[in-house]
């Protein structure tokens, strides 16, 4: 039976690190390439020896597949192909093959030029990797080869993110990372409104689960309450820090608190910290197709990406009196302006953190978000801490301040009391619970399977899906593999005669019910044809072997031959009232293609002699005659 | 299938196309040549227009004057322009299941359609066509409505009146079904019905057809059409360049084994070398205006302006014309430049990688940042502040009959240090010209036209082999002004197959096969009647439906079938030699078995269990299909 099997070589029962191979229908396919945010030795790249153990990758995958920007999907990519050794096509949309090679430059600087790794790409490999990626379109269908057959999906998250649809003949994958949490309810603030995809009943859908216990509430809500908690900590005259990435969620936040201060006339400044700010907000602008309609609409008049209230952040800024509200990179506060932020503002409670997305254990957001109040800061601790997350810092990138922290903290040894408040909001973009379920219910797979998430919280979603869904769920960890079966229909090409021939037969054909056809199945040259039995005969060079019966039945009847005839027709007649019974010139009844002929027994003129002859092919209807004829005639024909 | 031709106009066409049951129009075209035998509608009131005389007939009669003007011995009719729009008798429109657009300038006709014909399907077409195509239509709405003109004239639509009338007025076909151009809210109920699509993706129509679009590399968006079932394929090339400028390449590739490909869209002037054109608009241009003169472009928002203020912001440094102010006026000026920055993934390679620095991919952002080109809504308001002369305008419509156009040539073309520069090759220039004539000012014809011209179409059908070509009947024979130029038409084997207007052709093709799809499981076996039953069933029921038996094949070796039926129980068979084969006798049983090579009769008395025990045994032998 046709299997598709499915291997996680990062990203299974774990969050960063995505890298998933898949087999269909002999298609080797890897999905995304990314880097682990919490380990800076081999373990935080994916094992590709796992793939092959010499030679080269490119005989032994047919693609591969980059779903979007975030490092943990693409981090890994230069080394996978240019240090490993990957020659193959890498597929991914235009934004993100624009964004890409930023991010993964950043991370590259602060592995090599800050912490001075040397075995690590260049950025000449960068160059060199990006130039084997294709760009595709949205619902482009791209044909990987003759067989292989792959198609992007919108998937909102962050710019340019995309779910792929994998296709070959008949069995089908489709893998959304990162599928925009609410899906047909809100208006999506800065990406377009909702992820979308066709009922194309996949074999296997692969889901993302990284919110996989959450169900959030509506997005507008909680628009209003982050709006109304920076307001309120504003009014009485504290700093409000907000630790983001700085592509994605950033800039949306700073559409809506633009839009906000504009309409209340606040005064209290608002900064964006530095990094890939003004370049983020630029690739926004020139891909301004992959934003809402509200944006697309407006862009010519006004660019949503030009601020009035916010301004570049200066360190020294941090210091000044009064209210203000800084967006700080990166987003889990585990390193760099954001942390260095932090430390200044959480001894005060009137200040306030608001964490916006989802926090990798060990980090400090991660810390503060489980309830921790007092953060042992000491030197010591701080050192191995950053030494094993700084990696992290590609993803948001703005990290270059890493090395500095790490220097300085060594000479502190505080316990640091964070009494300013700690608001959660999940504003980040992965895809919670009800997402993934409302993109089950829309494309209908066979089987799901989980990546992307903690163990327990996959757990909780795995047992949901099947139970509201009854389809087979799987979460295998990383270098388990799980082997789908799938059970595809054979496309076949059906001469049009026949199909004429055999759709006239019985009912119109239910659609999408199958339906049963005789023909001759002609397998030539790797493609099936089913043919008529006659054609199959005539392709084959070999000529029809007739068989034909012919049965004698004997009759008791004086009358003379030829009255005979006409008892048996009109007793026929009577009998088989929906066939072409026929009474021949010659004195012979047709009835279909049997033929009855009526002769005198040579012995006994009381006994008349029916010849019925048929062929094979009319073995019931000739058989039938014949037990109907020896049964006799009835009494009262005229 | 059947192709129904809807419009005469090579480049604007209008073909429904009927497939596996399906209705399928391409391209939805509007010919606005009309426009051209129309007064220019002129923002301000102009007095030489307005003094213009009227026509009077050869027998005196004056009664058409007021609808008809006479201008340097030409006629116009003095009222609100009107277009040619498609045949909508041909067919019953409100039947057409999808619209597939080719490029925005194949979609001007659209309102027209789907407003006024009860048509209910859906229209496809990129994403770039969808928002250039708008700023075509707003910009049309706009240079008409914002100049109502009181009268409208019909007179001379009369069939007898138009008899009379001088050429080309009284040759204009179809003058009855003239519209006057549709409104704003039109517009948006006709683009709502769009769909957007992009490159290469696979469209499904019922089950029965799949439509693609692909890149064609003549505007941002612009797209053949692949339509195909699983047997048939049709190409659909309209509007199609070789050339590199702006937008994404042709896909040729994929045109390739069609059964039948249908080309429209080819170049209008097949003589003019693009490249040599754009050279000689910017030493006409430079020469203008180095002279103190003015020069005036006209041409459409978006397309071809594009490349030309590409060129110029190379050339104008080098030509010493830093200093001097290009001026883009149009309602949607704003709109086309902005847009152009954004569809990266519609662009060529180069201006794709420009993207992911990220720069914007054309230089015309920089233009506009130095102050180099402005743009302007209207002639009204911030533009009669700025203007400076000498300098350049870039301003619609290229018909010269709305527009702020129209009040550029009234203003200009009385002084000889002017230009008008024609690139668009939509109209013929002296046409467009013969209502401001007598004119002083210089005119330059530099018709820039990327689309396929004739040496290039006979290079892409060579490579995607076509079984047949279908094209408009203008494309098989050499243009009417040069008919000696037997290379500047059609060159294929087998002959292309000609439509014109209203037109119904029926196109070369069989289908021979269809796709199913199997199940891999054996269907499961009809119920077998208990074998107690079974002669019951047989005798009372007649057998419901033919059951199907298979073919058999193969031939029956006497010796051995003899041998079997004596491992069978048959003790007295016989063997009797016929000029065809074998007569096989069962004696007890009266039986006789005719074996021939491609033939077996079994002639027995009415004992069925005899008769299938006996064809059991035969079809040992044989094959069955």
């Amino acid at each position: 039976m046709p299997e598709i099997k499915v291997t996680p070589l990062g990203a299974g029962q774990d969050v960063g690190r995505s890298c998933i191979l898949v087999s269909i229908a002999g298609k080797n396919v890897m999905l995304d390439c990314g880097m682990h945010m919490g380990y800076n030795d081999d373990r935080r790249f994916p094992d590709f020896s796992y793939i092959t153990q010499n030679g080269r990758l490119t005989d032994f995958l047919d693609c591969v597949i980059i779903s979007h920007f975030h490092l943990d999907h693409c981090g890994a990519l230069p080394y996978f192909s240019e240090m490993v050794g990957y020659d193959g096509p890498i597929y991914m949309t235009h934004p993100t093959k624009a964004i890409c090679p930023i991010l993964l430059e950043d991370y590259r600087k602060i592995t090599v030029d800050k912490k001075g790794e040397t075995n690590f790409f260049t950025s000449q490999m960068i160059k060199d990797c990006m130039k084997k990626v294709v760009a595709v379109h949205l619902h482009q269908t791209v044909q990987v080869d003759e067989e292989l057959e792959i198609k992007a999906y919108y998937a909102g998250h962050v710019l340019g993110a995309a779910m792929f649809q994998i296709k070959v003949g008949c069995e089908s994958v489709v893998y959304t990372v990162s599928i925009h949490n609410n899906m047909y309810r809100n208006l999506h603030l800065l990406l377009r409104v909702a992820a979308w995809i066709d009922k194309c009943r996949p074999d296997l859908l692969i889901s993302e689960s990284t919110y996989a216990t959450t169900i959030r509430d509506s997005k507008r809500c909680r628009e209003r309450d982050f709006l109304k908690k920076v307001h309120e900590t504003v009014e009485r005259g504290g700093k409000v820090l907000i630790p983001v990435f700085a592509l994605g969620r950033a800039q949306e936040l700073c559409i809506l608190l633009e839009t906000f201060w504009e309409r209340m006339n606040l005064k209290a400044p608002i900064y964006f910290s530095t990094g890939l700010t003004e370049k983020a907000n630029h690739y926004y602008k020139l891909f301004i197709t992959w934003t809402n309609q509200k944006i697309r609409k407006t862009f010519v008049q006004r660019n949503m990406f030009e601020f009035k209230h916010i301004k570049a952040f200066d360190r020294a800024f941090a210091d000044n009196p009064g209210p203000m509200v800084v967006f700080a990179t990166p987003g889990m506060l585990h390193a760099g302006q954001s942390l260095q932020i932090f430390r200044k503002w959480a001894g005060n409670e009137k200040n306030m953190v608001i964490m916006p997305g989802y926090c990798v254990q060990g980090t400090v957001g991660h810390k503060i978000l489980s309830g921790q109040r007092k953060l042992e800061m000491e030197g010591r601790q701080i050192v191995s801490f950053l030494l094993s997350k700084d990696d992290h810092f590609g993803k948001g990138g703005g990290g270059s301040k890493c090395f500095l922290i790490q220097e300085a903290c060594a000479f502190f040894s505080l316990q640091l009391e964070v009494k300013m408040q700690v608001e959660y909001m999940s504003f980040s973009a992965h895809a919670d619970a009800k997402g993934i379920m409302q993109l089950i219910r829309q494309a209908e797979p066979r089987n799901v399977l989980l990546v992307h998430g903690e163990a327990k919280k996959m757990e909780f979603l795995k047992q949901k899906i099947e139970q509201e869904f009854h389809v087979n769920c799987y979460m295998p960890a990383n270098g388990e593999t799980t082997t789908i079966f799938t059970n595809p229909s054979i496309p076949v090409d059906i001469s049009l005669g026949l199909l004429k021939r055999e759709t006239a037969i019985g009912l119109l054909p239910d659609v999408k019910k199958p339906k049963l056809m005789h023909g001759t199945l002609i397998m030539k040259d790797n493609s099936f044809r089913l043919v008529s039995p006659e054609q199959a005969l005539k392709e084959l060079g070999l000529a029809e072997h007739q068989l034909r019966f012919t049965c004698r039945v004997h009759i008791q009847d004086l009358r003379k031959e030829h009255e005979t005839v006409l008892r048996v027709y009109n007793h026929l007649k009577a009998v088989l009232k929906d066939y072409s019974v026929q009474h021949l010139p010659d004195g012979s009844i047709t009835v279909e293609s049997i033929l009855i002929q009526a002769t005198a027994h040579s012995e006994d003129q009381g006994t008349k002699v029916l010849l019925v002859s048929w062929t094979y092919q009319d073995e019931e209807l000739g058989s039938y005659l014949t037990s109907l004829l020896k049964k006799g005639l009835p009494q009262s024909t005229s | 299938m059947k192709l129904y031709c809807l419009s005469g106009h090579p480049t604007l066409p209008c073909n429904v196309l009927k497939f596996k049951s399906t209705t399928i129009m391409l391209d939805c075209g509007l010919d606005m040549t009309s426009t051209l035998n129309f007064l220019p509608l002129p923002l301000v009131q102009s007095p030489r227009l307005s003094k213009l005389p009227g026509w009077v007939l050869k027998d005196g009669s004056t009664f058409l004057d007021k609808e008809l003007k006479e201008c340097s011995g030409h006629v116009f009719v003095d009222s609100v322009p009107e277009f040619c729009l498609p045949e909508t008798e041909l067919l019953d429109l409100s039947t057409v299941d999808v619209i597939l657009i080719s490029n925005y300038h194949c979609m001007m006709a659209l309102p027209y359609i789907t407003e006024y014909t009860g048509f209910t399907g859906t229209v496809y077409a990129t994403e770039p066509t969808v928002q250039i195509g708008r700023l075509l239509m707003e910009e049309l709405v706009n240079s008409i409505e914002r100049v109502p003109k009181a009268q409208s004239a019909s007179m001379w639509k009369n069939k007898e009146v138009q008899r009379l009338l001088p050429a080309p007025l009284k040759d204009a076909v179809e003058v009855s079904m003239w519209r006057k151009c549709y409104t704003m809210p039109e517009v948006n109920a006709a683009l709502s019905k769009i769909q957007m699509v992009g490159y290469s993706q696979k469209i499904e129509l019922f089950g029965a057809v799949q439509v693609t679009p692909l890149s064609s590399g003549y505007a941002l968006g612009s797209s053949n059409w692949i339509i195909q079932s699983h047997y048939e394929k049709v190409s659909y090339v309209s509007g199609s360049s070789l050339l590199t400028t702006h937008p994404q390449p042709m896909d040729q590739a994929s045109l390739k084994n069609s059964d039948v490909l249908i080309l429209t869209g080819l170049t209008q002037i097949p003589t003019a070398n693009p490249d040599g054109m754009v050279g000689e608009f910017c030493s006409n241009l430079a020469m203008t205006v180095r002279n103190g003169g003015n020069v005036l472009v006209p041409c459409y928002p978006s397309g071809v302006i594009y490349d030309l203020l590409e060129c110029l912001y190379q050339y104008i440094d080098s030509a010493g014309l830093s200093n001097v102010p290009f001026y883009f006026i149009s309602p949607v000026a704003n709109s086309s430049l902005e847009f152009s920055q954004i569809f990266a993934e519609w662009l060529c390679h180069n201006k794709q990688t420009k993207v992911y620095l990220p720069e914007p991919p054309f230089p015309h952002a920089e233009l506009i940042q130095t102050n180099k080109l402005k743009h302007y809504p209207s002639i009204h308001g911030d533009f009669s502040n700025d203007f400076k002369q000498p300098c350049v305008v870039f301003t619609g419509h290229p018909s010269l009959r709305f527009g702020d156009v129209v009040h550029f040539m009234e203003l200009w073309g009385k002084s000889s240090l002017n230009t008008v520069i024609f690139t668009e090759p939509d109209f013929s220039y002296l046409d467009a010209l013969a209502p401001y004539q007598p004119l002083a000012m210089k005119c330059v014809y530099c018709p820039i036209d990327t689309r396929l011209n004739f040496i290039q179409v006979s290079k892409l059908l060579k490579e995607v082999q076509p079984l047949h070509v279908v094209c408009p009947e203008q494309y098989t024979q050499p243009p009417p002004t040069q008919s000696h130029r037997t290379d500047l038409m059609i060159d294929c084997q087998p002959p292309p197959m000609s439509y014109r207007r209203a037109e119904v052709l029926t196109l070369p093709y069989k289908r021979r096969y269809e796709k199913i799809e199997i199940m891999p499981e054996l269907p499961p076996k009809p119920p077998q009647p208990p074998a107690s039953k079974k002669r019951k069933r047989v005798s009372d029921d007649v057998p419901e439906c033919k059951p199907l038996k298979p073919l058999l094949s193969g031939s029956i070796p006497v010796d051995q079938f003899v041998q079997t039926l004596e491992k069978h129980g048959f003790s007295d068979v016989k063997v009797e030699d016929t000029a065809k084969g074998h007569i096989v006798l069962l004696q007890e049983a009266e039986t006789l078995i005719q074996i021939e090579e491609d033939s077996t009769h079994i002639i027995c008395d009415n004992d069925e269990p005899l008769r299938v025990k006996l064809r059991d045994l035969v079809l040992k032998f044989l094959q069955k299909f």
